[in-house]
């Protein structure tokens, strides 16, 4: 098996890139794993400039929303940045819907997402 | 299993049909007969408390809404409000419980589909679910299962003990320009 990471991680200056790999992050097993590789990125490794890049992303459920939720607080505590970037318009409309356009810092792409990050 | 069915059929007709103009409209004919036999999906099954189960149940709705070529957005619309609600009624409602089940009743036409969920839980009060959209519930990260369900499906209806959902979803026309 090609291991249980469901995030590829980059870094791009002092800012840690984190790629979904998965199209629809729907699986509550998935969702765990993913919130767990999130979560040690500020608890664990202690980056605080962290990027979410959503290109491969095309479904997404209200447990996969709690998570980024989770990890914006984290974030937030950490006295970090981050932002979330390359949504797709049908998932952009689950994140207005919600209004949590309103809590989560969007950008267009991943180049936007790190000026002045 | 239609697919299955109509291969059978065209199979055994090209072996008797050769070049008859007869066998060539019994052709048609039951090609069209076969045609509005199969405008309607429907299924009835019943699930264990698992989430790997439900998935299975969704992609047969969503096969059958392909088999007739619902846009992308309806697909979308109906797998992010089957996820939904089959979440819900397994892990709120059955508390994940392996010994309790959910009950699928599933029809679906070229023009609607219409799912029925239940599970063994007690129960909700859907109008007890806090806005969470609200200001001070905007980073509560639960709450919002629901509210994408309404918004995504054309009708959504609970029985009275709340244990039971009823979703539907039209099939979206095209806008004209």
């Amino acid at each position: 098996m090609g291991g249980n990471r469901r995030v590829e991680i980059e870094e791009i200056g002092d800012v840690t890139v984190a790629k979904f790999v998965d199209k629809k992050i729907l699986d509550e097993t998935n969702i765990q794993v993913i919130g767990n590789q999130l979560f040690g990125l500020v608890d664990e490794e202690g980056r605080d400039k962290i990027v979410l890049d959503f290109e491969n992303v095309e479904y997404l459920s209200s447990a996969a929303l709690g998570k980024l939720i989770t990890m914006d607080k984290k974030v937030k505590a950490a006295k970090g940045k981050l932002r979330l970037c390359s949504i797709k318009p049908e998932i952009y409309e689950v994140f207005a819907i919600t209004k949590l356009n309103k809590l989560f810092d969007m950008k267009s792409d991943r180049e936007e997402a790190l000026v002045n990050l | 299993m239609p697919r299955n069915a109509t291969f059978a059929q065209d199979a055994n007709l090209c072996d008797v049909g050769h070049s008859s103009e007869r066998s060539e409209h019994k052709y048609i004919a039951e090609r069209l007969s076969h045609a509005s036999m199969a405008s309607i999906v429907e299924f009835q099954v019943t699930i264990p408390s698992d989430t790997g189960e439900a998935q299975a149940v969704q992609e047969r709705i969503i096969e059958a809404m392909e088999k007739y070529e619902y846009s992308p957005r309806d697909l979308f619309s109906v797998r992010l409000a089957l996820e939904e609600a089959l979440t819900n009624s397994i892990k709120h409602g059955n508390g994940m419980d392996p010994a309790r089940t959910v009950a699928i009743e599933c029809e679906i036409t070229p023009d609607r589909m219409h799912v029925a969920i239940e599970d063994e839980g007690d129960g909700f009060n859907p109008d007890d679910v806090p806005d969470p959209t609200a200001e001070e519930n905007l980073e509560r990260p639960c709450g919002r299962g629901l509210m994408l369900i309404r918004t995504y499906m054309s009708q959504v209806r609970f029985n009275d003990r709340g244990n039971r959902v009823i979703l539907e979803k039209e099939r979206s026309r095209p806008d004209r320009d």
